[in-house]
């Protein structure tokens, strides 16, 4: 079954002063449990995308069903309620509450689901554990690394048992050893969470680590293959 | 809930700086404002007190017209069970009658005029404890006493001593002369000296024969306890009394220049509380401003991952709110000794607000009242201010795309 569906997205930012067209016609499905990359140049509408099939951002026009929903219909609240529920996000820096510890900003997302305290915290120290910062669970975004912090902002996107996971272009602030660390920790989770990840990059040692590569230039895909594992 | 309580309270303290610069200026206000009220409070508390204590009641009931005209020619005529009755109207609370009028007091060569207030020794003395104002010599120990009881200044100025007499001259009730000579029995001292100089007591009966005024007063004072009970009081009398015949005045209107001077004074301090409060508004806007600003790309975080606006606005106000407080908290604790210590000591004046105190027989100090509500009025306008604050983040967070704020 098909996570994601777009038909014909465009987008045209500004389109009364200076437009510019960074989708142009967009069509994607992505099935549950893949592992896909959105690569292509800057500017190409990498960021574009991803906005829009999270739901914080809409087309100037086609379509989009996300988990059999279309969200072009939704209002504002219901959106947030959507994202909060089904959608786990990964920005490329910042993504943590500073003045909140890694546990809680793991645990942040399902308290707003009202999940229950146990359930929290079962979930939180094995999320924790899982991206290996079990012993730094009580430690604040300014006293973990860069890497780390991503490795937070992946446990956090996954608690909520979202249907999938956007991540743009998490490693970018990363080097190569890190990312590769990062990459490893999101395939292991893809695997055994069966959750949907997909994320941006240019990092060709991150592409390589996809199961399927999208190819976007100009707002257009002009590539779209599966990788062999 | 628990949870947001915690992430405001931790957000506030992100710049500790900037957070205690806020608080310590919202400190002070808070802090100026309550001494201030305290001691302006406890000032006028204590004048009015004095004044209706020393002399004027809470109450009084006259003739109609007398008030405006005080003459004894406008006295009442008081029946034997007229007390009685009067006092039954209003729970039983005593009524203390005077008969009061001026007179020439003259020992040989010199003269001054002088009031003469013909009173009921123990009701006036459980009214303004005028047994207590004493300096030499005795009390009235009888309504029939032949003696009187003279102030300070005027022994002073008629060179008299207890024991020695007095000759007082005047015109009595419906304009027979009155003459007579009496013994000092007792000094009084005033603190003020101008009253000093004024007051001449006499038992009641023997102010009516002295007068030609036999039965009548001039006033009737009520033996009433605080505003509440004149409210009461007054307005039942006013209900049962013929207005013909009676007035009845209250508190406010037997010293409404105190009243007047008193509403000028309370609006004056408003006025510079507000201003006070309004140069604090200003500084607590920017770091509400900058704290707003400052945290566009997280807001647009919480928001991309989840967090409905409403609530994360309801964050921010928290933090807004906490901020205020941790400056409340600060003043108050700072104003608590400060309203206190003028509390037990209070301030002398001198100069002319001593004259103007002094005027009305009262001592020229001010105590500070220490009266929960003027600091939780305060907290209140606190309150008020920091959530007016919290729309401009409010309207922030409302229009705020995430999108847009995580583009950096
Ligand atoms: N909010 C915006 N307003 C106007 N133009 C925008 C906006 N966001 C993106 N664009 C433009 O749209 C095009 C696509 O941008 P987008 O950010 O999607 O590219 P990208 O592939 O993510 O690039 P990068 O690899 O640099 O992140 C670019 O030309 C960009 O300048
Ligand atoms: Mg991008």
């Amino acid at each position: 079954m098909a996570v994601i569906l777009t038909r014909d997205l465009y987008k045209t930012y500004n389109p009364d002063t200076i437009p510019v067209h960074a989708l142009n016609g967009v069509s994607l499905s992505i099935e549950e449990g893949e592992f896909t990359a959105i690569v292509g140049p800057s500017g190409s509408g990498k960021t574009t995308l991803l906005n829009i099939l999270g739901g914080l951002d809409s087309p100037t026009s086609g379509y989009v069903e996300v988990g059999g929903t279309d969200i072009s219909q939704l209002s504002e609240n219901e959106l947030i309620d959507f994202r909060k529920n089904h959608i786990g996000f990964v920005f490329q820096s910042y993504n943590l509450i500073p003045v909140l510890t890694a546990y809680e900003n793991v645990e942040f997302v399902m308290l707003l689901q009202g999940r229950p305290e146990k359930e929290r915290k079962e979930r939180t120290e094995a999320l924790l554990a899982a991206v290996g910062l079990a012993d730094h669970m009580d430690r604040r975004p300014s006293q973990l690394s860069g890497g780390q912090q991503q490795r937070v902002a992946v446990a956090r996107a996954l608690a909520p048992r979202p249907s999938f996971i956007l991540a743009d272009e998490p490693t970018a602030n990363l080097d190569s050893h890190t990312s590769a660390n990062l990459l490893d920790i999101m395939g292991k989770l893809n695997h055994e969470e069966k959750v949907t990840f997909i994320f941006s990059t240019h990092d060709s040692r991150v592409i390589e680590r996809a199961h399927r590569v999208v190819t976007v230039e100009d707002g257009v895909i002009i590539s779209d293959e599966g990788m062999k594992r | 809930m628990k949870q947001w309580l915690i992430l405001a309270w931790r957000n506030i303290w992100r710049n500790k700086r900037r957070t205690l610069i806020s608080a310590a200026s919202v400190a002070f206000a808070v802090m100026f404002a309550t001494s201030m009220s305290s001691l302006q409070k406890g000032g006028w508390d204590r004048m009015l007190n004095n004044v209706v204590h020393f002399y004027f009641g809470y109450g009084q009931i006259h003739a109609q017209g007398y008030w405006d005209e005080q003459t004894i020619d406008r006295s009442l005529e008081l029946q034997p069970d007229t007390l009685a009755v009067l006092s039954a109207m209003i729970g039983n609370k005593p009524i203390v009658p005077r008969l009061e009028s001026f007179a020439l007091a003259s020992t040989g060569p010199i003269t001054m005029g002088v009031l003469v207030s013909g009173i009921d020794p123990s009701g006036e003395d459980s009214l303004t404890d005028l047994a207590d104002r004493l300096v030499a010599g005795q009390y009235f120990t009888s309504q029939a006493d032949d003696g009187v009881l003279v102030a300070e200044g005027i022994a002073e100025e008629l060179e008299l001593a207890v024991g020695d007499t007095l000759v007082l001259l005047s015109q009595g009730y419906h304009g027979v002369s009155a003459a007579g000579k009496y013994p000092i029995t007792g000094l009084v001292s005033f603190g003020s000296p101008e009253l000093n100089k004024l007051m001449v007591y006499m038992p009641l009966e023997t102010a009516q024969y002295f007068f030609g005024a036999e039965g009548r007063a001039t006033s009737l004072v009520l033996g009433l306890d605080n505003v509440k009970e004149a409210k009461a009081a007054v307005s039942l009398l006013r209900r049962q009394l013929d207005p013909a015949v009676y007035e009845v005045l209250d508190w406010e209107q037997l010293i409404p220049d105190l009243v007047q001077a008193r509403g000028l004074d309370d609006a004056g301090n408003t006025i510079i509380i507000l201003i006070l409060y309004l140069i604090i508004a200003f500084g607590l806007f920017g770091t509400v401003l900058m704290m707003t600003k400052e945290r566009e790309y997280e807001f647009g975080v919480l928001v991309a991952i989840g967090m409905r606006r409403r609530l994360l606005t309801g964050v921010v106000w928290v933090e807004i709110i906490f901020l205020a407080a941790v400056g409340a908290l600060m003043g108050m604790a700072l104003a608590l000794p400060i309203v206190w210590y003028f509390h037990i000591n209070p301030i002398v004046f001198t100069g002319e607000m001593a004259q103007a105190y002094e005027q009305y027989g009262v001592e020229p100090i001010i105590p500070t009242v220490v009266e929960s509500w003027i600091f939780v009025k305060q907290a209140l306008i606190i309150f008020g201010m920091a959530s007016l604050m919290a729309l401009y983040p409010w309207l922030k967070i409302r229009t705020l795309s995430p999108v847009q704020s995580m583009r950096h």
